[in-house]
């Protein structure tokens, strides 16, 4: 059961919060742009990478606020905490 | 001699008598006793039948390790436990236990003739037999197995025990309070860290405590008396809690641990009532420290199995501790040293014991002493058999090869009455794996090891495969002086002398002249299996640990293999020729021990179970009959049968009121969210198909909202307030989704827009009021409200107030009927209620409920997310093209709306069904076909939703259908269990397409 340290709340427990899955994928600007495939890269391809994990996190049962979280899935080890529209830690790229 | 407590011991409080019932015959035990050390003080060791073959079996050890001891506690149908280990269990007055896994009973058992036919049981016997014929396995095989396996019996009824939950916090939490434990504890308490100590036994001091080896002393103190002195040191430290009768059952990530605490289990009946019995303990620590200890390890050879044998260690702690023997003319094989302090301390209490030692020599201060005091010691042999039936009366030895492989020279018979085997130590190591450490092997004594990897947890002690006194305490103190980063120098001067041991030898299957096919060499008591089992698995193809585990069900029974798995491992290893440090183990799962499901529950049984969210009208439908449905957590009244209607005659007639007169309708539940800011509209914009930028304040629309995937997600009428201000309206079961959707988009991919969200579905409370005469009653609760459809037309809103209470009024319809709906703050929404059936009294006014206002929105063609919608259905699909805007550049979902696959014209298409008998209503989710000829039937789609129709006097339906869109007027079947229902595509709209009843 992980400890999260909720940006705006600190530290809580994983109870309170639900994963919105991987961190930075942009929803493209024009969409209309797109083809199918670059539409379906946007819409469906996920990483899931054994290893340094950027993942959305939302403090559901609290600040209801999204965050950022970096998380070593091979141990579940949170590495780091950062706010929506703050730049990923470059240390973990 | 009947009476085989031959001394006293502190821990025995021998004025207390205790008297208990074991298989219905009465005992007599003393406070501080277990059920097993009591049962042992009356000369019992018969306490159980395996699993497999039935053969009879004695208690084996002295925790939670047992395989044999399990027994079923109490016989009320309510409160009966079982399995229940007899070496755990403390005695108290009244207790019932009785042997489990025998018929008719322990000591004449009719499943013993297993123990005769064994050569057809091999592993993995079920999976081979019972496979033909198929149609065997239900009615003869399964219920002849389980009438003749099992262990114990459930309980029947309810569980009328109170269990608690409790959070805690703490900087280290200690596991275990052995010597390593204790000085663990004390050195992080004394440290101002806020520190939890917990064991599983009645008191303090793991096995250090009952022993009294002249060879082993620190500060010139017996070792338990100088642990003694500790623990009365730890218990005035006041940051230090300690609990007993306490065991972790699970280790989680971030040091999240389960604990379940005993409060009741070791009281008389009397005692018990009104208590807790149990609680679940929730605890987040900075720090662990795992101090948990080390199981002895038994021997493999041939009927190793009978009663009156036991783990060496176990006698020694029945004899100090509980003043027990559990022979009077012993015999104890070993590996190791351990053995002899066994034999030390029964040859101080004057029972005959003699030692066999697989090892060809061995030095030590343990031996020399053992030597001294003339206890016959047979080196480089081994045990090759055991004699008696329900107990053991006698063995055989032989002496080993030189390469152990073999046994040389005559047999040698030896007489007993109870052997104490010991293979070594497997240190506990289930708590660190649980954190997620991994695993190293010592190939010198064949243990697996802690790996420290982690700065949260630690293993001090002998779970770390430390064995010796003086090793322990010097790595724990140094260790935990680290790992907590203090400095700690309280034992720096403690004086340790010890026995070391020098020599070591393992075998994991003894050698014996008769060939293993006919010996009974058992590794998992519980489960019965064998030796013999694992070879056979090993040479029908099985390689991995975890296949083998299953397929001979080693280490798979209560006790989870904490005594088989490592020599199923050895023998693997052996066998393949591989090292066992490559091997891998199987997962160390939780919990350690069984748990009882009332500890996990604790108090969210009854109605504590779930949350029940009620409306403000809650109390009024309940007193007029309501039936009710759930709808995620709400309480939703169904329908209100009168005069003992059932549903279908209730809801026919609460459907024709509503259309012919007025229906009321409780619509508090539907999630209502408000929307503020500059950006609101732009918002709705994005969030729905439909165009919001031109909805004039005071109007409201319709909204569908999509997935991104372009799939339909929700739907409900928006109503603009003001000019940045408006409410939405999701569906009962969708309102937490669809906020925490909106949510997410505003903050992570539109932040720049100004638009704040709340939830408001508690908020206000809704009467929905339909009908030709709903305007009529409106006019009663509202006179001064214009209610002219040129004032006030379908698809507005108004604000007006009723006894001085504002009241939000939107002209909106879901029945097709003219309709309005009002919205109250929700602690008026009773006395608004009663008002509307007041004023509605005159017109007949029905209240329904969700059954009817399915029927009527099904006769207009309304869909139901998440009933006529799967999240696979687009708005075309729904035949709903006509709320999606073309002209905007973007929502959610619109481009997906294009995709390949979302363009397909042979997708499944909502349509409606008519039966060609109008009484005939069809199923909810039946399939419809084509052709019942066609062979495989070519499954077209199926009915999601249907009804008989008051008011068409007809059954219709709503289905989704391949290429529905282009099928109207087409035959289709729906083949049902005893017929086939002919039905033929219609439009979706069966009542008022003109939608005339709206301004009615």
């Amino acid at each position: 059961m992980f400890l999260i340290n909720c940006p705006f709340c600190g530290e809580r427990d994983q109870s309170e919060f639900s994963s919105g899955g991987e961190a930075h994928i942009v929803r493209p600007k024009q969409p209309t742009e797109l083809s199918d495939d670059e539409w379906a890269e946007y819409l469906f391809m996920r990483k899931n990478i054994k290893g340094i994990q950027f993942e959305r996190w939302n403090h559901a049962h609290g600040c209801r606020k999204w965050f950022n979280v970096v998380r070593d899935t091979s141990n579940d080890k949170i590495l780091s905490v950062y706010k929506m529209g703050e730049k990923p830690p470059v240390n973990y790229k | 001699m009947a009476n085989y407590r031959i001394h006293k011991t502190e821990y025995i409080d021998e004025t207390k008598r205790v008297s208990f019932k074991y298989d219905g015959k009465t005992y007599f035990g003393y406070e501080g006793d277990t059920l097993a050390s009591a049962l042992l003080a009356n000369g019992i060791h018969l306490v159980g039948r395996s699993f497999k073959y039935h053969r009879p079996r004695g208690i084996f050890s002295c925790g939670a390790e047992e395989p044999n001891a399990i027994c079923q506690i109490g016989s009320k149908k309510d409160l009966t436990e079982p399995n229940v280990r007899a070496t755990e269990l403390e005695l108290y007055e009244g207790l019932e236990a009785s042997s489990q896994n025998c018929w008719p009973n322990v000591k004449f058992d009719i499943g013993g003739i297993n123990n005769f036919i064994s050569p057809l049981i091999p592993a993995g016997f079920y999976y081979k037999t019972f496979m033909w014929p198929k149609s065997f396995w239900k009615k003869v095989y399964e219920p002849l197995i389980r009438l003749s396996a099992g262990l114990g019996k459930s309980p029947t009824e309810p569980d009328p025990d109170i269990y608690d939950h409790k959070y805690v916090h703490y900087d280290v939490l200690v596991i275990g309070g052995g010597i390593s434990g204790i000085i663990s504890a004390k050195m992080a308490a004394k440290n101002n860290l806020k520190t939890l100590l917990v064991d599983d036994k009645k008191i303090l001091g793991g096995s250090t405590i009952y022993q009294n080896n002249e060879s082993i002393k620190i500060d010139d103190k017996l070792s338990s008396e100088w642990l003694k002195n500790e623990i009365q040191e730890i218990k005035k430290l006041s940051n230090l809690t300690i609990k007993t009768r306490t065991s972790i059952a699970a280790y989680h990530g971030y040091n999240f641990l389960l604990a379940k605490e005993n409060l009741t289990d070791h009281l008389p009946e009397e005692k018990k009532k009104n208590k807790i019995r149990q609680r679940l303990w929730k605890i987040r620590a900075k720090k662990v420290v795992i101090a948990t200890g080390s199981i002895e390890r038994p021997l493999v050879f041939n009927n190793n199995d009978r009663p009156g044998i036991l783990l060496s260690n176990s006698i020694n702690k029945y004899l100090d501790y509980y003043g027990v023997t559990c022979g009077e003319n012993i015999i104890l094989f070993t590996n190791n040293d351990s053995a002899y302090e066994t034999s030390i301390s029964l040859h101080k209490k004057g029972i005959k014991n003699i030692i066999v030692d697989l090892r060809k020599s061995a030095s030590s201060e343990l031996i020399k002493q053992a030597e001294s005091l003339g206890i016959k010691i047979y080196f480089n042999h081994v045990v090759t058999n055991t004699f008696g039936y329900r107990k053991i009366n006698s063995l055989e030895i032989m002496k080993l090869s030189e390469d152990g492989n073999t046994t040389v020279g005559n047999k040698i018979r030896l007489s007993c009455d109870c052997l104490g085997m010991s293979g070594g130590w497997t240190p506990m190591v289930h708590m660190h794996t649980q954190s997620g450490g991994k695993l190293d092997f010592r190939d010198e004594d064949q243990v697996f090891l802690p790996k420290e990897n982690s700065e949260d947890q630690i293993s001090v002690g002998s779970c770390n495969g430390d064995f010796d006194l003086e090793i322990i305490i010097d790595k724990t103190v140094n260790k935990i002086n680290k790992f907590l980063d203090i400095d700690i120098q309280d034992y720096q001067d403690t004086n340790i002398i010890c026995s070391k041991e020098n020599d070591k030898r393992n075998i994991w299957l003894l050698p014996n002249k008769i060939p293993l096919g006919k010996t009974k060499s058992f590794i998992d008591f519980q489960n019965d299996s064998t030796a013999k089992d694992i070879k056979l698995a090993l040479k029908e193809g099985f390689r991995s640990i975890e296949h083998v585990k299953r397929y001979t069900t080693t280490g798979m029974a209560t006790d989870q293999g904490k005594l088989s798995n490592m020599h199923a491992l050895g023998i693997i290893a052996d066998t393949a020729g591989v090292k066992m440090g490559t091997l891998g183990t199987t997962t160390f799962r939780p919990p350690f021990t069984p748990l009882t499901f009332g500890t996990l529950v604790g108090r969210n049984v009854g109605k504590f179970f779930e949350v029940v969210r009620k409306t403000s009208m809650h109390e009024w439908h309940v007193e007029n009959n309501a039936k009710f449905e759930n709808v995620g957590q709400w309480k939703r009244p169904w329908y209100y049968p009168k005069n003992g209607e059932n549903m279908y005659d209730a809801v026919q007639r609460e459907s024709k009121a509503a259309r012919d007169s007025a229906g009321i309708l409780d619509a508090s539940t539907l999630g209502k969210i408000d929307i503020q800011g500059t950006d609101a509209s732009e918002f709705l914009n994005r969030v729905y198909t439909n165009a919001w930028s031109k909805l004039a304040i005071g109007k409201c629309r319709y909204g569908l909202m999509l997935n991104e995937d372009g799939m339909v997600y929700d739907d409900g009428v928006t109503t603009r307030i003001s000019e940045n201000h408006y409410l939405m309206t999701t569906t009962t079961g969708g309102a937490a989704n669809v906020l925490s959707k909106l949510e997410d988009y505003l903050q992570t991919e539109w932040p720049e827009l100004d638009v704040y969200l709340t939830s408001v579905t508690d908020h206000y409370s809704t009467a929905s009021i339909c009908g030709p005469n709903s305007k009529k009653i409106l006019n009663k609760l509202f006179p001064n409200l214009d209610l002219s459809d040129e004032n006030f037309p379908h698809m507005s809103f108004k604000e007006e107030k009723l006894e001085n209470i504002n009241c939000r009024i939107m002209r909106i319809s879901f029945t097709g009927e003219l309709s309005y709906e009002i919205n109250i703050e929700a602690k008026y929404g009773h006395s608004l209620w009663k008002m509307c059936i007041e004023a509605g009294k005159d017109f007949n006014l029905t209240p329904y409920g969700t059954e009817t206002m399915h029927l009527l929105r099904a006769e207009k063609g309304f869909i139901i997310v998440g009933q006529d919608t799967d999240g696979t259905m687009t708005p075309s699909d729904l035949q709903m093209d006509w709320i999606v805007s073309k002209k905007k550049y973007d929502f959610i979902g619109k481009r997906s709306l294009y995709r390949s696959d979302t363009i397909r014209e042979d997708r499944k298409q909502l349509v409606g069904l008519l039966t060609d008998d109008p009484k005939e209503i069809l199923e909810e989710g039946a399939q419809i076909v084509l052709d019942v000829k066609s062979k495989p039937i070519d499954m077209l789609g199926h009915v999601t939703s249907s009804y008989f129709s008051p008011n068409l006097n007809k059954s219709i339906a709503l289905a989704v259908v391949r290429s529905g869109k282009t099928m109207k007027g087409q035959k289709l079947i729906i083949p049902m269990e005893n017929k086939n229902i002919n039905v033929t595509v219609s439009d979706t709209i069966f009542l008022d397409k003109e939608n005339k009843r709206l301004n009615a």
